[in-house]
């Protein structure tokens, strides 16, 4: 109906399903190419950097839904990923680290909520300075030494590096089925809830939410929390998978990973639109691709980052293009 | 007042925004199953009242009481467990979500851990819609519906709410005739059923119909009340306006050449051709009902949406798709919605109004020559008597009346050669709008075609040479103003469905 507005809402189905088969061929194309994309023990791995990221993934999702950002996750993953062998290494019980951890993802995330919601600084600002700060207190702690848990925690790491055997070559990487958990959960939260249409609402036209009664700072402190939360779980699962982590460099870029799985996945950065199955296909996606740039030999490793680049890209014009046409 | 305490009232409130003051000591008591009705011109602070009684705003000083107790809002939300709704000005709505969704949020029906009751949330959207008629589907995105649907829905929504108070703001400025009526009968109906009803609007038709009681504001203070057998239309401008209006001077239309020419025009959603013609001199009125594709018709011929078919300025043909192109050719167009298209809200003043200008004045790689700002917007404000004449103040803070003008000065202020204007006039109030429509008529006795589609009749036949009726994207047809009745407009078009 022409008010402007009136081409926000390309149907969520869609956009989905075109996701899906960039997906299917882009691992049809390099399966073709490298027999060994299909092997079990490369699928097993995948389905675990997947799960991974798709955890980040539906965190960030929830932020970008309100309209926000959040660029501190990777930072977070950091944070948590190093603090832990390194807590856990000093005597500290592996269950209360695990919980401290958790703890403190929720703590810094509630902390992103409160600035951006009731001081009302701008998200990208709030999460910048996060991205900054949370890697410079990992690094002077740690004065940049590498950490690993030694002989410690070997109990806890089947949740990072463990599996549900199937086959003898394959099975399922408990990350996965963490990663399941939490979207059925998240998907219960987003679209069962009342919490989670105010998410959307908020998203989609603050003012209107915030006249209808919503309490507006309340909901967007719940999203960022939540994110704080699932990077913070990414971030334990991650260093219970690598067993070591090093402060300058252990999830860097992450939360580009994730916000690229949740815009691929169909989140509008205007807030307001987007799926959790969405986002998983989104977080996949792109591990598909870095798989892919490994496995293809005449693709070097290095232009991983152009090739991630280039194809968010191609998605979002093929999008907005399909978008034009049919309205 | 009546023995019993009031429901709501407001006591000796006033208000001030940065250095101007939008309300004096103004008091208002609202009884049971009453409709109390406040008027004045833009400007004059009817908005700034509702917002305090509802607690968008906190006045400076003064008080508010509930049932005769003095309360304090902490906001909105506040308010409406108070039993106090406000229904704004301004749509509020989600885009992106349905129907149903946007009825019931912030008061969705729960099973327990805040899980949404599907079931019952349906049954409450479907009643609501039910008690004033509609039939707009549940799942349907709100982005889908029109604008006249939309202004329902969000009055819908209001009504359904448990409110024992409801303040309305301009509820009727974009409903049709027909949606007007079955909105009156409602507020009706609401005060025989007890509730208690403040009504802001500039249809004093309105005014007459339903209201027990007429507050009269002035630039902020109250200076009149009317009640029962006094609430009449001359009473209501004599207090609004404190003086006799002049009557819009009608020139004859200075018969120039071709202006803006249409050549079977057609858009994706109207796929009929339309040919137009605009004079020199002329000023040609688009009439029709909300939704009969005025605006998509004006939007495609100023280049914002695509076209089929040939737009002619004077002798200029102008490419599809390219405003850039049509402001070059002395083509400008003031748009329906002036919050979201006409202005940049949290822009001064000044900003807003040099705007369009800009690249005009700019020297040597667009550098802005010291001052130019200032003195373009001063320009814009002395010409169209903005009030308050601040430069500097955000224009969110101006009425409605005086934005519109400072949207329609802005572009004036180019000296374009035909102007296209959707609802030049909506929510503003009997003065300004008077103002502005002096203002057009002698654009055109300088010589300049104005092309413009109003859903009020009273302002196509007060300022129009011609009027050009449209239903269904159609041209139903067309007339000179002089020759024209109301009656004529009206058949031609509700005349729907001849397909």
């Amino acid at each position: 109906m022409g008010h402007g507005a009136g081409n926000e809402s390309g149907s969520p189905v869609k956009k989905i399903i075109g996701i899906f088969v960039v997906l299917l061929l882009v691992m049809l194309l390099t399966a073709w190419i490298s027999p060994a994309f299909f092997s079990a023990y490369n699928i097993e791995n995948l389905l675990r950097r997947s799960a991974l990221f798709g955890i980040m993934g539906i965190g960030a999702a929830f932020v970008i839904m309100t309209g926000g950002i959040d660029l501190s996750i990777g930072s977070l993953v950091c944070l948590v990923g190093c603090l832990t062998p390194w807590l856990v290494t000093q005597g500290f019980p592996v269950p209360l680290v695990l919980l401290a951890m958790l703890c403190l993802a929720i703590g810094a995330g509630g902390l992103h909520g409160w600035l951006v919601s009731r001081v009302r600084l701008q998200p990208f600002l709030v999460t910048l300075c996060g991205l900054f700060i949370y890697r410079g207190i990992t690094r002077g702690l740690l004065a940049d030494r590498t950490v690993g848990f030694g002989t410690e925690g070997t109990a806890w790491k089947f949740l990072g590096n463990g599996r549900i055997p199937i086959t003898e070559q394959f099975g399922l990487p408990i990350p996965l089925v963490i990663l399941i958990l939490v979207a059925l959960g998240s998907g219960f939260l987003l679209r069962k809830t009342v919490w989670g249409r105010h998410l959307l609402a908020i998203g989609s036209n603050e003012t209107a939410a915030r006249h209808c009664g919503i309490d507006v700072d309340r909901v967007k402190t719940g999203a960022y929390l939540l994110c704080g939360f699932l990077a913070g779980v990414a971030g334990l699962l991650f260093v219970l998978d690598t067993g070591t982590a090093q402060p300058s460099n252990f999830g860097n870029f992450y939360e580009l990973y994730a916000i690229a799985a949740a815009v691929l996945g169909g989140c509008s950065l205007r807030g307001g639109e987007g799926t959790i199955l969405g986002v998983l296909i989104g977080a996949t996606l792109v591990q598909v691709i870095r798989n892919s740039i490994v496995l293809i030999d005449p693709i070097p490793d290095s232009i991983e980052f152009a090739v991630i680049g280039g194809i968010i890209l191609l998605a979002v014009i093929a999008d907005e293009t399909i978008r034009r046409r049919s309205t | 007042m009546t023995a019993a305490p009031a429901i709501l009232e407001a006591r000796c409130v006033s208000k001030a925004f940065g250095g101007v003051q939008a309300l004096k000591e103004v008091s208002l008591s609202l009884g049971a199953s009453e409709i109390v009705a406040v008027i004045g011109e833009n400007g004059a602070g009817k908005s700034t009242l509702l917002k305090i009684l509802c607690g968008v705003y906190e006045a400076d000083s003064g008080e508010v009481f509930c049932d005769g107790s003095p309360r304090r809002f902490l906001g909105i939300h506040d308010a409406m467990q108070q039993g106090i709704a406000r229904i704004p000005q301004e749509l509020e709505l989600c885009e992106s979500m349905t129907v149903a969704e946007n009825l019931l949020l912030g008061r969705e029906p729960i099973r327990g851990w805040g899980v949404i009751d599907e079931e019952s949330a349906r049954q409450m959207a479907r009643r609501a819609l039910d008690r004033l008629g509609l039939d707009f589907p549940l799942d349907q995105p709100v982005s889908d519906l029109g604008h006249g649907q939309r202004q329902l829905l969000s009055i819908v929504r209001s009504l359904d709410a448990e409110a024992q108070v409801l303040l309305l703001d301009e509820p009727t400025a974009t409903l049709s005739p027909a949606e007007t009526d079955v909105l009156l009968q409602t507020l009706r109906d609401l005060r025989k059923s007890g509730r208690s009803l403040i009504l802001i609007t500039h249809r004093l038709a309105e005014v007459e119909a339903v209201a027990d009681r007429v507050i009269v504001l002035r630039d902020g203070s109250h200076v009149g009340s009317l009640a029962g057998k006094e609430i009449t239309r001359s009473a209501m401008v004599q207090g609004m306006v404190g003086r006799d209006l002049e009557p819009v001077i009608h020139p004859e239309p200075v018969s120039g050449g071709a202006a803006l020419t249409l050549e079977n025009v057609t858009t994706a959603e109207h796929p009929d051709p339309i040919s137009l013609q605009v004079n020199q001199g002329e000023c040609v009125a688009l009439a029709g009902l909300v939704g009969s594709g005025r605006s998509e018709l004006l939007e495609a011929v100023f280049g914002l949406r695509p076209r089929q078919g040939l737009v002619h300025v004077g002798d200029r043909l102008l490419s599809p798709q390219s405003p850039v192109q049509s402001v070059e050719a002395g083509l400008c167009l003031i748009p329906e919605e002036r919050a979201e298209q006409g202005l940049s809200l949290d822009q001064s003043v000044a900003e807003n109004a040099a705007l369009p200008g800009l690249y005009r004045h700019a020297g040597f790689a667009g550098v802005l020559k010291d001052g130019i700002t200032q003195e373009v917007a001063t320009r814009v404000v002395d010409h169209l008597n903005v009030q308050p004449p601040l430069l500097d103040a955000p224009i969110r803070e101006l009425s409605g009346g005086n934005q519109q003008k400072v949207v329609i000065g802005k572009w004036l202020d180019l000296d374009p050669s035909v102007l296209i204007l959707d609802e030049p006039t909506r929510g503003v109030d009997v003065g300004a709008r008077e103002e502005i429509h002096q203002r057009l008529r002698k654009c055109t006795a300088d010589g300049k075609a104005i092309l413009f589609a109003s859903s009020e009749m009273e302002e196509i036949f007060a300022i129009s040479d011609r009027i050009v009726v449209m239903a269904e994207g159609r041209v139903m047809g067309s007339c000179l103003t002089k020759e024209a009745t109301e009656e004529w407009v009206m058949e031609l078009a509700t005349k729907a469905g001849l397909r």
